[in-house]
């Protein structure tokens, strides 16, 4: 059992910046951070770490941080992963946090489990949704689950304040919930996309403290020799509000161009599940599931998706879902807001034409 | 140089199924193999071996319960020079910070120039245990590599980030972290399969390497982190359904569309 259990204190949240821009799985923590805080009786505290980022330090008091600590040094501009856990390693002995958030993201999965092994902590990985109070918590899982209530209240009791971290686990065939009860901080990761955004407060006030994290030369035990941003426009589906997703029901990559018609119409994108992307039909980047993206747009439009569990594990979450297979025992329909029994090839056309119709009686552009 | 590949035995998660009543997997029959990252860092382990051809080799090590030695037995099969169980009661129920702990003390007793390791196995999802090792042995680490090329005492990798690519350059000792694309591994071939069954696999407990580990820090009572309660997910109740002609079905999707502001 680690020695600081009673006195750490307050949930910090490492923000995740590439060239000095916050990513929005930093947005989601703080929201998520603010909400888990209140149940707690503590404070959010945003980690911005990197060169030139005292600036952002506003953005994280606006999405929700009570205060913010930039973790400041030029040499700190891209992603370097001993400098980094030094550097957040002497934030966490100078603070003394109860929790410490990451994204899980290629940045966030590197370095917190070297940060969780060199202070000799938890970490919990990909999370999906976290809770501090009890009763939330078997609310969730009365909502979610099929888990035994009783016999986690035996375990825990209704007071217990330690953090409850959720994740998926065998490919998404599982549900686990994971606490680390005896160290501090507790750790995790946090899946993007899965945690609602909170409305920005703009101009809100709070503490900023810039720290100089101690670095040698030595610490810098790798050098990046070369840089190559991804060719090409980078699509993130996991900022679209409107996904209309194309599985193998679609019969040919050429059919993507008629959901792509769809997608505009509704300020969307489009998207992918695993088979095609598999076939070559359509980038990576816009895959949805368990080994791609998890989506929570406010429309999903599943078409000619079947609906494997690993698919369902991306995307199960959108406030809206509309699926459209010719299979009526499709495993979609069992997730879909509403389900269409019918061919993708004969409505999506006939939908793009509604769709003009409509925009046109109501005069929209 | 000597190139030490961890690996691990995992169910096939595409046929994981959990029981409707107990809520437990059904390993039962659930087909074990290694897992998909990982033998892509042996066939990579192997291409360095090959294209050197200076007496570099590649030692295998697993950790997990006695049956895992057909997994090392699979990697010698693709050419592995030998390969370690590392396999005891004290070990089981360990959390990743307390198998990174038992891997890295294997590792320092067995030596090594370059260690890899799979990004992430298929049944926990994790992708810690890599970077934990590494920090064990205080070396440095590049996770998410796509592509390794060795030069001398350097390794240079290229790793991946959902946006771009970093090209990065580092020393041995380190460790790295495979992604599957890095390499496509090999087929097992006849001669390797009979090689495989005439190589010993060493096999290493607690007190094998009781020297560098506190009985605290491992197993179920070492590990900082403990499972709570595991179950199935209760779907999402399905919404209606529709079995109408195409131009009915357009209209219900444009009402819907509607109703919830979002046309």
């Amino acid at each position: 059992m680690s020695k600081n259990i009673e006195s750490a204190k307050d949930i910090y949240v490492v923000a995740e910046q590439r060239d000095g821009k916050v990513a929005k799985v930093t947005h989601e923590l703080l929201g998520e951070a603010n909400i888990l805080a209140k149940d707690l009786g503590e404070k959010v505290i945003a980690v911005v770490i990197g060169a030139n980022v005292a600036d952002q330090a506003q953005e994280m008091l606006e999405y929700g941080a009570d205060e913010v600590i930039v973790v400041e040094d030029d040499r700190l501009g891209e992603y370097i992963t001993e400098p980094y856990t030094k550097a957040l390693v002497q934030m966490i002995e100078e603070y003394d946090p109860n929790i410490v958030l990451f994204g899980a993201t290629s940045i966030g999965r590197d370095l917190a489990p070297r940060i969780a092994a060199r202070v000799h902590t938890g970490l919990t990985a990909d999370c999906t949704h976290l809770d501090i109070d009890m009763q939330k918590y078997f609310d969730f899982l009365k909502a979610t689950s099929t888990a035994d209530r009783d016999a986690i209240e035996r375990k825990l009791g209704m007071d217990d304040k330690t953090l409850k971290m959720t994740r998926p686990a065998f490919g998404g065939n599982v549900m686990a919930t994971i606490r680390c009860a005896e160290y501090r901080p507790q750790m995790a990761t946090v899946r993007p996309g899965v945690m609602k955004l909170v409305e920005k407060q703009v101009g809100k006030q709070g503490k900023v403290t810039i720290m100089k994290p101690d670095l040698t030369d030595e610490d810098f035990n790798v050098e990046i020799v070369d840089i190559a941003k991804s060719e090409g426009k980078i699509v993130d589906i996991t900022e679209a509000k409107v996904l209309v997703s194309g599985g193998r029901g679609i019969g040919s990559a050429a059919f993507y161009g008629e959901l792509q018609k769809v997608a505009d119409r509704l300020g969307g994108e489009i998207s992918s599940s695993r088979a095609n992307v598999d076939a070559g039909w359509i980038e990576k980047a816009r895959q949805v599931g368990q080994t791609g993206k998890t989506v929570r747009p406010d429309l999903y439009m599943a078409c000619g998706i079947s609906g494997a569990i690993q698919h369902l594990a991306g995307m199960e979450n959108s406030e809206y879902i509309i699926a459209i297979n010719k299979n009526e025992d499709a495993p979609i329909f069992e997730v879909a807001d509403l389900g269409i029994v019918g061919d993708v090839k004969v409505i999506i056309p006939k939908l793009y034409e509604a769709l003009d119709k409509y925009f046109e009686e109501h005069q929209i552009n | 140089m000597k190139i030490v590949v961890c690996i691990k035995q995992v169910p096939d998660t595409n046929e994981v199924k959990l029981d409707p009543v107990t809520n437990r997997l059904i390993r039962d029959g659930v087909p074990s193999i290694i897992n998909h990252d990982d033998k892509s860092a042996i066939e990579q382990a192997l291409r360095i071996k090959e294209e050197l051809n200076d007496g570099t080799t590649v030692t295998i090590v697993c950790m997990g319960p006695p049956q895992a030695d057909v997994a090392l037995r699979e990697a010698l099969a693709m050419g592995a020079d030998e390969a370690y169980l590392l396999s005891a009661r004290e070990f089981g129920g360990s959390d990743t910070c307390a198998t990174a702990i038992i891997i890295s003390t294997a590792l320092k007793r067995i030596g090594f120039d370059l260690v890899l390791t799979g990004r992430q196995a298929i049944d926990g999802d994790t992708a810690q245990v890599g970077p934990q090792i590494a920090e064990n042995l205080g070396v440095p680490q590049v996770s998410y590599a796509e592509e390794v090329t060795v030069n001398g005492k350097e390794v240079l990798v290229k790793r991946q980030y959902e946006d771009r690519y970093h090209m990065i350059k580092v020393q041995m000792p380190c460790l790295l972290t495979a992604l599957q694309e890095l390499a496509e591994p090999r087929y097992m071939h006849a001669g390797g399969i009979i090689d495989a069954y005439n190589k010993d696999i060493t096999v290493w407990g607690f007190d094998d390497l009781k020297d560098g580990l506190n009985p605290d820090d491992i197993g179920l009572m070492g590990s900082p982190t403990r499972v709570v309660t595991s179950f199935g997910k209760m779907q999402k109740g399905a919404g209606v359904k529709y079995d109408v002609p195409a131009e009915e079905a357009v209209q219900i999707i444009i009402d819907k569309l509607e109703e919830r502001h979002l046309i």
